[in-house]
């Protein structure tokens, strides 16, 4: 089971290898971690994608909040959340092929961003779902490379 | 404003360029270190030499501090984290860069698994080769981050004072553990302005210390409610300073107690409510009065897999109150029915006021009759000299007065089984890193924090060995501590594992000892070697009478075992070595 946990960090030195070590030394599996900036200079939010039970996203979180360069932690577990990453994908287009292919990424809402002779490179944005329904579609058509930001979250605001 | 030019120190301590002097406005690096720690009420230091630390010595050398050189940095931090152990104030260990730093690491793993309050101070490369592979760099900020409460890498004198009182503070509130401070050399000769302490504010760190009202209700009432309740307290309750309450809830509300080992001593073992210590060498009787009990309360311990045995069949039939400080601890290892997050002194106070006597005739009957038929005990032999008759019979000469600590193995055990302890902070060993070594640098240290207690380190040969240098620190500063190596030839705890589950194939686990009198002679110290049974009395006497350090190396039986013994896997329950009762009925 897939979790989307959301964390605010001081922005220093050595906060993302703490982090990352404390989930490699407690052997929790993480699917991805994304790091960026935030709008206030001295904090950073990491998105952290776990795959686990309740329990050991409850020790995650708990962990997680006793590093003491991490501000705040956030389980979006019931919540309604919007999640999105972004990928760029280099697709084998042999001419024949290339309507068909064009079609694909137009029918995912998803952009060319680079094209050569044999070759599309695309720009896709949207939930992990989306993202792995596109590389199942382009698969018969070989992949050349993936590149893939992993997830970033945040909750929706209550309405009212 | 003068100036020093480097070349002119000699001691070459990289600290590159120009060692500026401070005057009234402005302080080096150093002096602020130095200042934090006294006004951080420190008045005594751990600590060894170094290049990158030489200007921090040289602002020591004026100090009012009291410091100790260990002979090895280990030692030095063993010392610093029993200093902290035996006073609950928080210890200071300094060493320098590179090997100094590194030789820290055992020390600070065994204060974080034991969450201890230790700062340690390490001396860095100057900020401008940090990464270069200098002489003496290690990234010791990235070798410790797992085994520290907190660290950080101080490169700017401005944040030096602030750093350090973090490092304070996040060493001795909550759950506490070791901080480490890294400070380049230029940072601790470069100048600033001294800022007075203010009230320290970190938006990533909060203590909760208050105990939820509802919780705290929910689980009084559980107390009130339970026909055979059982507290299963930990070293929470000795570093929260909780045991007055701790007395006065357990026997306002009539429960049993039982204790791990970091806990002995928070509960009066003369009581006949005390179960004594449980766990994997535990007490038959508190093994299965655990499992037996239909309600757990756990304060301040944390399940740990020695204590809970297999934790499938751990307390089948209980209810769980877990009261922790650190909301971590809580529905890690086994799922709690009522969580209660706070400090326990608090926690235990609140609780006092809503606990109801109950008599409980069938369960304490029941208790009864299991400490009367599983006491702890041992066969007594004639031709050699038993290990837990040696801990009874100092325990006897001691009056239970004693502060004990401990390497790590079978003799720790028995010191741990067979001397009973009724007052918090007394046992000192390592209980969640099990560090061997840690006997005499920790008996050191609680001897500098107590100069007037009778410390002793309760060591094995193996463990001893390990550290024995720092004799040599016990008699160079005067300090009288005590040692009885309870030699059985054999890394015992382990030869117990080969004899029991491989076969009696003793693989490695024997040392050639040398003459442990004659070594703590040649150190300065006093020695004394023991092996004739008759004379046990005679000898921990004497080792007791001596003024200075002495050591009192017993050659016991060389095979004896730890029992009871719940093996790996096993039920609580489901203990070796009951069958001694048998032969004594
Ligand atoms: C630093 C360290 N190395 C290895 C061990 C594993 N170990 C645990 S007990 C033990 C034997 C201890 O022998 P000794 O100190 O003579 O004590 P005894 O069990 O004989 O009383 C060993 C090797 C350890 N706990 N710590
Ligand atoms: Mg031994």
């Amino acid at each position: 089971m897939k979790h989307v946990i959301s964390a605010l960090v001081q922005n220093k030195p050595g906060v993302l290898a703490h982090v990352a070590g404390m989930f490699a030394a407690r052997a929790f599996n993480i699917d991805s971690l994304v790091v960026g900036r935030t709008d206030d200079p001295d904090l950073s939010r990491m998105t952290i994608v776990v795959i686990g039970d309740n329990r050991v996203v409850e020790q995650v979180r708990k962990q997680l909040a006793k590093i003491v360069s991490v501000v705040k932690v956030q389980d979006f577990v019931g919540q309604d959340i919007v999640a999105r990453a972004l990928m760029l994908i280099t697709i084998n287009t042999p001419a024949e092929k290339r309507p068909e292919v064009l079609a694909l990424i137009d029918m995912f809402d998803s952009k060319v961003v680079d094209i050569g002779q044999k070759f599309v490179m695309v720009e896709i944005c949207g939930p992990d779902s989306k993202i792995e329904a596109f590389i199942d579609a382009c698969k018969p058509y070989g992949i050349k490379s993936v590149a893939r930001s992993g997830t970033i979250a945040m909750a929706r605001n209550k309405r009212n | 404003m003068s100036s020093l030019n480097c070349d002119d120190c000699g001691a070459c301590a990289g600290c590159g360029g120009f060692v500026p002097v401070e005057n009234e406005e402005l302080k080096q690096g150093s002096q602020i270190i130095v200042d934090v720690l006294l006004e951080q009420g420190v008045d005594t230091v751990f600590g060894y030499l170094g290049g990158v630390v030489l200007p921090l010595f040289d602002k020591i050398y004026d100090s009012p501090l009291n410091f100790i050189i260990p002979r090895h940095e280990q030692g030095g931090c063993h010392m610093a984290d029993a200093y902290a152990r035996a006073t609950g104030k928080t210890g200071v260990m300094i060493a320098t860069s590179g090997p100094g730093a590194t030789n820290l690491v055992t020390g600070i793993a065994t204060a974080m698994m034991d969450s201890v309050p230790l700062v340690a101070i390490t001396g860095q490369v100057r900020t401008e080769l940090i990464g270069n592979d200098a002489f003496q760099e290690v990234d010791i900020t990235g070798v410790t981050r797992p085994i520290t409460k907190h660290n950080v890498i101080v490169k700017d004198v401005k944040h030096l004072a602030s750093a350090l009182r973090e490092a304070f503070y996040i060493a001795s509130t909550g759950r506490p553990g070791p901080v480490l401070v890294d400070i380049p050399v230029d940072v601790a000769v470069a100048t600033t302005k001294w800022t007075p302490p203010t009230e320290v504010k970190l938006p990533g760190y909060r203590v909760r210390t208050k105990g939820h009202k509802k919780q705290i209700e929910m689980a009084a009432d559980a107390i009130n409610n339970s026909k055979k309740p059982v507290f299963y307290v930990g070293g929470g309750v000795v570093i929260s300073g909780a045991s007055e309450q701790l007395r006065k809830v357990a026997q306002k509300a009539n429960v049993a107690v039982t204790t791990t080992l970091m806990a002995l001593g928070t509960y009066d073992q003369s009581r006949p409510e005390s179960l004594d210590m449980l766990g994997m060498h535990g007490a038959a009787y508190a093994n299965f009065a655990v499992q037996e009990c239909d309600l757990l309360v756990a304060i301040g311990s944390r399940f740990e897999d020695r204590v809970t045995g297999n934790l499938k069949t751990f307390c089948p039939n209980a209810k769980i109150i877990h009261i922790d400080i650190d909301p971590a601890s809580i529905s890690k290892n086994v799922s709690v029915d009522i969580p209660v997050v706070g400090d326990a002194k608090y926690i235990l106070s609140q609780m006092l006021d809503l606990v109801e006597f109950r008599e409980r005739k069938e369960w304490f009957n029941y208790i009864a009759k299991l400490k009367k038929n599983y006491p702890l005990c041992y066969n007594k032999s004639d031709k050699y000299i038993k290990p837990q008759e040696v801990i009874e019979e100092l325990y006897k000469q001691t009056k239970g007065e004693a502060i004990i600590c401990t390497g790590v193995g079978q003799h720790q055990m028995w010191a741990a089984q067979f001397y009973k302890y009724s007052k918090p902070r007394h046992f000192i060993s390592s209980g969640g890193l099990g560090t061997m070594g840690f006997g005499l640098p920790s008996a050191v240290g609680a001897q500098v924090a107590c100069p007037g207690a009778t410390v002793i380190d309760i060591d094995g040969d193996s463990s001893f060995n390990m550290t024995l240098t720092e004799l040599s620190t016990a008699v160079m500063y005067d300090l009288p501590v005590k040692v009885i190596v309870l030699n059985n030839g054999y890394m015992g705890m382990v030869r117990q594992w080969q004899e029991l589950f491989y076969n009696k194939r003793y693989s490695q686990s024997s040392l050639k000892n040398p003459n442990f009198a004659k070594v703590a002679a040649s150190m300065g110290a006093t020695g004394i070697s023991l092996s004739e049974p008759s004379k046990l009395s005679e000898a921990i006497e004497k080792l007791l009478k001596e003024a200075g350090p002495c050591v009192l190396e017993v050659k016991i039986e060389p095979e004896e075992n730890v029992w009871p013994m719940v093996a790996a896997g096993k039920s609580l329950h489901e203990m070796d070595g009951l069958d001694i009762f048998e032969s004594m009925a």
